[in-house]
């Protein structure tokens, strides 16, 4: 079913890839928690980081040591050297033939793509600029037919709908499932016309609204997130619009009891720290389920045999 | 193209590109690689009356015919431009333009954050998404291009 040689956009994803990298992921879950696999002995990841991301880095070394591989590493020195002088094509040939397969971030967009076209071994998106970032999408998709249920699914899409690459990549995915989505953000910070049109000629039922307690009763899962201070010119604005988006306890009351709420972390204060012990609360289920994914995609990238 | 704009000034061999939308002409000639520098002798006619456009423009490349390829790449500014292979002052082949499914080195992307737009060793690259409207989208960062082509010409 999976036959990619690169994972650059979720665009380029069928509903049965994700379907069978989400299977994978699912069967790989005890070796993401400590059992241990030998699977990718032997194979070695480089981990190309042009922008500090230690989060999603560090997820990537973890999944790839989980399978019994090892790492290297681009050093920031070097990232910023290499973002000086030498073109990234010349830097993916040389790393190309050190790795079996290279994870790359990088601020310009489009980057990831053009690393595929000159790489020897299998190119991973780890995000590039304001475009894309598929280990992302694939773990949400992952955590809410983890945690709910990815058919027949009704879920908010909440904060920056705007700038967030996350929601739009997301969104993208969760048409292929026909869902039920609702765009819940501030009047200034809606998701653009032409990904909303999009979403719309897939046959996806969209409805947009600033106000969540319109859909908090229906829907199956919440999906949050941040709204950056940046975006708004008047401080007092920002004040308002991240008071009315933040998430507490009290308000979860009114959703269903299997309500599931998530977010792509690191949040700041549109989810009370109180909401962590609610049942609904899955963030960190959902930051542990990038593991699994991850481990999926360089399985299925890197073969692997002895399993 | 009528039989009486042919002989207004007929050219014995070559390419009569006509039904350029007026004004686009020079853009034509930009995408064909045709500058001033080249050795080709070429007559472009500015706003010509049209029954079908209204107003046109007609370029006339001398001595050189066209490949489909080449010329196919005009329907980025100029959909309803039509190609006429001369020889020996007769019109031995007429058809019109049609976009290919991908263009390279032609257009480039508008996105500043590009890839494209920096000193790495590719070609911009851009996927045809409709052909009418002509909606272009980037293969590297995905942004769609649509209006103002000509302004993006390499
Ligand atoms: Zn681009």
């Amino acid at each position: 079913m999976f036959k990619k040689r690169h994972v650059l956009t979720m665009r380029e994803f069928s509903r049965d890839e994700i379907d069978s990298v989400i299977e994978l992921a699912s069967s790989l879950e005890p070796y993401a928690r400590g059992k241990k696999s030998s699977m990718l002995e032997g194979k070695i990841l480089a981990l190309l980081f042009f922008e500090p991301s230690t989060r999603t880095r560090m997820s990537f070394e973890t999944a790839m040591k989980r399978l019994g591989g090892s790492t290297i590493n681009l050093g920031s020195a070097e990232a910023s050297s290499v973002a000086k002088g030498e073109s990234l094509a010349d830097t993916i040939r040389v790393i190309g033939g050190y790795a079996d397969a290279i994870v790359i971030r990088h601020p310009k967009e489009g980057s990831a793509r053009l690393a595929s076209e000159f790489s020897p071994v299998p190119v991973l998106n780890a995000g590039d600029g304001a475009g894309h970032h598929p280990t992302q999408t694939l773990l949400d998709l992952y955590t809410i037919k983890k945690e709910s249920n990815l058919d027949d699914l009704s879920i908010a899409l909440v904060g920056d709908l705007k700038y967030g690459r996350t929601v739009h990549s997301l969104a993208y995915a969760l048409s292929l499932y026909g869902a039920d989505i609702s765009l819940v953000s501030p009047p200034a910070l809606r998701m653009p016309e032409a990904i909303k049109a999009d979403l719309s000629s897939k046959g996806t039922h969209v409805y947009e609204t600033s106000d969540l307690t319109e859909v908090i009763e229906q829907i199956d899962v919440l999906y949050m997130t941040r709204i950056q201070r940046e975006r708004f010119p008047d401080p007092l604005e920002y004040q308002k619009v991240a008071r009315s988006y933040r998430l507490t306890p009290e308000f979860l009351a009114e959703a269903k009891k299997t309500l599931i709420v998530m977010h792509p972390l690191p949040r700041v204060d549109e989810i009370t720290p109180a909401v962590d012990s609610t049942p609904n609360a899955r963030y960190f289920h959902q930051s542990f389920y990038g593991v699994p994914i991850r481990m999926a995609l360089l399985k299925l990238l890197m073969g692997g045999d002895n399993d | 193209m009528t039989e009486v704009e042919l002989k207004v000034r007929p050219i014995k061999n070559g390419t009569v590109i006509d039904h350029i939308a007026a004004g686009q002409a020079l853009n034509v000639l930009k995408i064909l690689g045709i500058f001033g520098t080249s050795d080709a002798t070429v007559s472009v006619v500015m706003n010509v009356a049209s029954g079908k456009l209204g107003k046109k423009d007609i370029v006339k490349v001398e001595d050189r015919e066209l490949k489909e390829e080449e010329v196919n790449r005009i329907a980025l500014i100029a959909p309803a431009a039509t190609i006429n292979i001369i020889r020996n002052f007769n019109v031995v082949e007429k058809r019109n333009v049609d976009l290919p499914n991908e263009i390279v080195k032609v257009v480039r992307c508008q996105n500043p954050s590009c890839i494209s737009n920096t000193s790495e060793p590719i070609s911009s690259r851009m996927t045809v998404k409709t052909k009418n409207p002509v909606l272009l989208r980037c293969v590297y960062c995905e942004q769609l291009l649509t209006e103002r082509i000509a302004d993006y010409l390499i």
